[in-house]
């Protein structure tokens, strides 16, 4: 009964093929969710998207969170998660301002690049111990989260950094748009370009995928497994480390709570956005987006006039459902690989003899 | 030396131990390029060994490892595999959650401009890859959901992609069908042909006989002998795979065989077991024989209720038994020793107290509190009983040794005062001392009524201990033998015994095998 195995090739053309894959991601469920939320939210109170503060604010408080979530994807991908990022970012914004109380000329790009390559330190630490240490992520970015954040309280204090310490042209940076589109926002949609770009279109993305598909077939297969973990965690803490970077631009004070528990935010947003906990699957896009709904439900149920203890019991909701909804499509998609296999076999099965002839 | 440069692969008197156990004491195996060389052997002999060390996914420990010519020692998967050696293991490798495409050349996906991914030519390639297996695969689906057949054609093309020169198949027919073991014969000749050199692990020794040139024979983890397949029998390979004495075991004494404890009728599980069907009475040994992979552990876990089955029956003392349901087995009076002990049987954190205690603690708990008193008290007699050999009742379970551990293990089953001992693999990793000693205790508690299920790889063990061996192959009992006519050979014959691959074997199953 099961003599072949010939699962026919897509007999689709290409486009359609995309196109229906498209329709059916999770990222563009995402994005219609968002949509209709904001879509509602403007219905209430017209200013939240047609008042130039309104615009300004739909666009650029979802920024740093959607840094922080592509990094976050990034590791989730890989079967771990980087629970340092929220201490990671309040130490480097701190970093800023101490470094142009310092240096008060210093060119802005060298800030960033300090903060990227300071973030990339901790990031690197978070990588040693997971890829070599063999401890579980959760477990070592716990401990750096309370470690960095300890190093953080005990230089500031109960001091702050101003937005008298930065340059005008830093401070400038926060409130600067091109095109009404603020900086902050293009640098954050920069971010993700790039990574998501890696991720699906370079050998070292692809394999970062693979990782977190089967750990130990990655191994077997001979995979640079150690390797590829330790440049995800890096990734993921120059990327807090830009966030933090931007946040000092951003709100020009830091004081020893910036960026506390953000990281919960930043795994929250890659889950709702489709990347899968257990690593394998997801894309960055997905998780920029859901990191824009995160931010913007928070700033839309106010305004719908929902109550503080709602609007987190919705966000908590909105990340157990999106769970619960991948556990059933994963369930369901597999049924229908299945299926589609078994459907071959049983079409095919009459016709054995023309096994060799050319796949469509 | 014009010899030597032809043979591909070159082993000499490997070692490799694991902790105290020795896999391979002598592993030794030379493969001619353009040539198909069989490797076979009991469970155990040290086949997946070898294959781990010429991957380098193990170290050796000592001998000589000549590739082309050429002494090598991988330390990675990576390093064997750009030398040009793959590995299709027994389990394929796959990521079920990347396309058919990415999976075969994930690493070295081809590459378009600016070193990006050409996904285009992947695929193509892919088709071109599957077109010359005769197979067709939408290289763009997930793996997620294909059968083990499609996924053996998916780490083959990933092989033949990889334009190695030696390729190793760990058991590649095992799950495929009579359409498909052709083709993948037709697929190894023709690499063959190219001049490259294939290793073929297989328990189907017709299999071995219609592919393969040479043969090369191990056992306990030695190489035993090479000969062309022309130059050899099926009786001969199958001698020199058993050739072991059985009376340096312990011997099961005769125990009075009483009423039927265990009925299993009709059992059945889609793609693990079929039509599985057998009777244990108190006093008895049944062994469960075959080949690791048969199914015997499988049939095992669902007649105790662990995993679940399509249909059948399983009944204790006429009483039948609820599918899924280990407590009702445990209430109904069946214990099970699982297959490994450290991951199922046994709390190797916890005191040898607290093992032995561990099934029964309903009993012991007062207002719902466990003390380790109670513990400690309902252990003794078992332990002493089985004489464990252990300082103190809280010492850990894991500090003991695996025949002190194994002994724990059944312990704390006893103290449930079952009336049927499912036991798996009793002597895994027990030194040959303490082996005796586990099986003194098993033909003990037959001799006390118990009604014994034992599976086991090793031949001797089952020879020596079974009052009636059953034969598992391919998930069917393809022989029912009794203590008197049970010779190695027989059980060999039965558990490799090949299948009509036409996938219509419904009347060929339970056939007595002539000793």
């Amino acid at each position: 009964m099961s003599d072949t195995l010939l699962i026919e090739p897509s007999a689709k053309p290409p486009l359609q093929r995309a196109l229906g894959n498209l329709l059916r991601s999770r990222e563009i469920a995402v994005a219609g969710v968002l949509v209709l939320l904001i879509a509602f939210t403007t219905v209430q109170s017209t200013g939240f998207v047609f008042s130039a503060d309104g615009w300004r604010n739909l666009l650029v408080t979802p920024s740093l969170l959607l840094i922080l979530a592509v990094g976050q994807a990034v590791v989730i991908i890989t079967r771990n998660v980087d629970l340092s990022v929220g201490s990671t970012l309040g130490l480097t914004a701190y970093l800023t301002g101490k470094v142009f109380i310092a240096v008060p000329d210093l060119p802005i790009v060298l800030i960033f690049v300090i903060g990227i390559a300071f973030g990339g330190a901790l990031g690197l630490i978070n990588g040693v111990l997971v890829a070599y240490g063999r401890v579980p992520a959760m477990v070592i970015t716990l401990g750096t989260l309370y470690i960095y954040r300890g190093v953080f309280l005990s230089w500031a204090g109960s001091d702050r950094v101003n937005a008298s310490d930065f340059p005008r042209g830093f401070n400038q940076l926060g409130t600067a748009s091109i095109l009404t589109i603020p900086v902050i926002t293009l640098i954050a949609l920069a971010v993700m370009l790039l990574v998501g770009y890696y991720l699906s279109t370079a050998r070292g993305g692809r394999e970062l995928y693979a990782i977190g598909s089967d750990p130990d077939a990655a191994t077997l297969y001979g995979l640079p497994v150690t390797r590829r973990i330790l440049v995800a965690f890096v990734l993921s803490g120059a990327l807090a480390g830009l966030a933090g970077v931007v946040y000092a631009a951003r709100y020009g004070t830091v004081s020893s709570g910036a960026g506390l528990s953000i990281e919960l935010q930043a795994v929250g947003a890659a889950v709702i956005g489709g990347v899968a906990i257990a690593g394998g699957v997801g894309t960055v896009w997905g998780a920029a987006i859901g990191a824009v709904l995160l931010i913007t439900i928070n700033r839309a149920l106010p305004i719908v006039g929902i109550s503080d203890f709602w609007q987190r019991a919705v966000v908590g909701a909105l990340i157990i459902a999106a769970i619960v909804l991948d556990r059933f499509y994963a369930a369901r998609q597999e049924r229908q690989l299945v299926a589609a296999r078994d459907q071959a076999r049983n079409e095919t099965d009459p016709s054995v003899n023309a096994k060799a002839g050319s796949p469509a | 030396m014009a010899e030597a440069s032809q043979l591909t692969l070159e082993l000499e008197g490997v070692t490799k131990s694991f902790g105290s156990v020795a896999a391979l004491t002598n592993g030794t195996l030379r493969v001619a390029a353009g040539s198909i060389h069989a490797l076979v052997g009991e469970n155990g002999a040290g086949k997946s060994t070898l294959v781990k060390v010429v991957a380098g996914v193990h170290r050796r420990d000592g001998g000589t490892f000549r590739f082309h010519g050429k002494d090598v020692d991988f330390h990675s998967t990576a390093e064997s595999k750009s030398a040009g050696i793959a590995v299709i293991y027994q389990e394929p490798t796959l990521f079920p959650d990347l396309s058919v495409a990415e999976n075969i050349f994930m690493g070295r996906q081809p590459l378009g401009r600016g070193r990006r991914i050409d996904r285009g030519r992947m695929y193509a390639e892919s088709e071109a890859l599957f077109q010359r297996l005769g197979v067709r695969l939408d290289p763009r689906r997930p793996a997620r959901g294909l059968s083990i057949a499609d996924q053996q054609v998916i780490e083959i093309a990933k092989a033949i992609s990889l334009d190695a020169s030696l390729l190793i198949m760990d058991e590649p027919t095992a799950a495929l069908s009579g359409v498909e073991v052709d083709r993948l014969f037709a697929i190894a000749r023709s690499l063959r042909d190219e001049g490259r050199a294939l290793v073929f692990i297989s328990h189907r020794f017709d299999e071995v006989f219609a592919l393969c040139d040479t043969v090369t024979v191990m056992r306990d983890g030695a190489h035993v002998s090479t000969q062309t397949i022309a130059g050899t029998t099926v009786d001969d390979i199958v001698a020199q795979m058993v050739g072991r004495e059985v009376a340096e075991l312990f011997p099961k004494t005769p125990a009075p065989v009483g009423d039927v404890v265990l009925e299993v009728g009709g059992l059945s599980s889609a793609g693990v077991f079929h039509d599985v069907s057998f009777q244990v009475r108190a006093g008895e040994i049944v062994g469960l024989a075959g080949l690791v992979g048969a199914g015997r552990s499988e049939i095992a876990r669902a007649v105790f209720g662990v995993d679940g089955y399509d249909a059948g029956s399983v009944r204790v003392l006429g009483r039948e038994i609820p599918s899924r349901n280990p407590r009702a087995a445990i209430r109904a009076g069946m214990a099970f020793v699982p297959e490994d002990r450290r991951q199922q049987g046994l709390v190797t954190d916890g005191s040898v107290a607290r093992n032995v205690a561990g099934v029964i603690r309903r009993g012991l708990t007062r207002a719902g509190i466990l003390t380790s008193g109670a513990e400690n008290r309902a252990a003794g007699p078992w332990a002493a009983r089985l004489e464990v050999k252990t300082n103190a009742l809280d010492m850990h379970a894991s500090t003991m040794s695996g025949g002190n551990q194994q002994k724990v293990v059944i312990a704390k089953w006893l103290a449930t005062e079952p009336k049927l001992l499912i036991i798996d693999e009793p002597t895994r990793g027990i030194d040959v001392g303490t082996k005796a000693e586990v099986h003194r205790l098993l033909s003990d508690l037959a001799g006390q009524g118990l009604a014994i299920v034992m599976i086991s790889s090793e031949l001797p063990e089952v020879l020596g201990m079974a009052d009636r061996v059953l034969v598992v192959c391919e998930g069917r009992i393809t022989a029912e033998i009794d203590r008197a006519e049970a010779t190695p050979e027989a059980v060999m014959r039965a558990a490799t015994r090949t299948q009509t691959h036409s996938g219509e074997q419904g009347d060929s199953e339970k056939t007595e095998v002539p000793a």
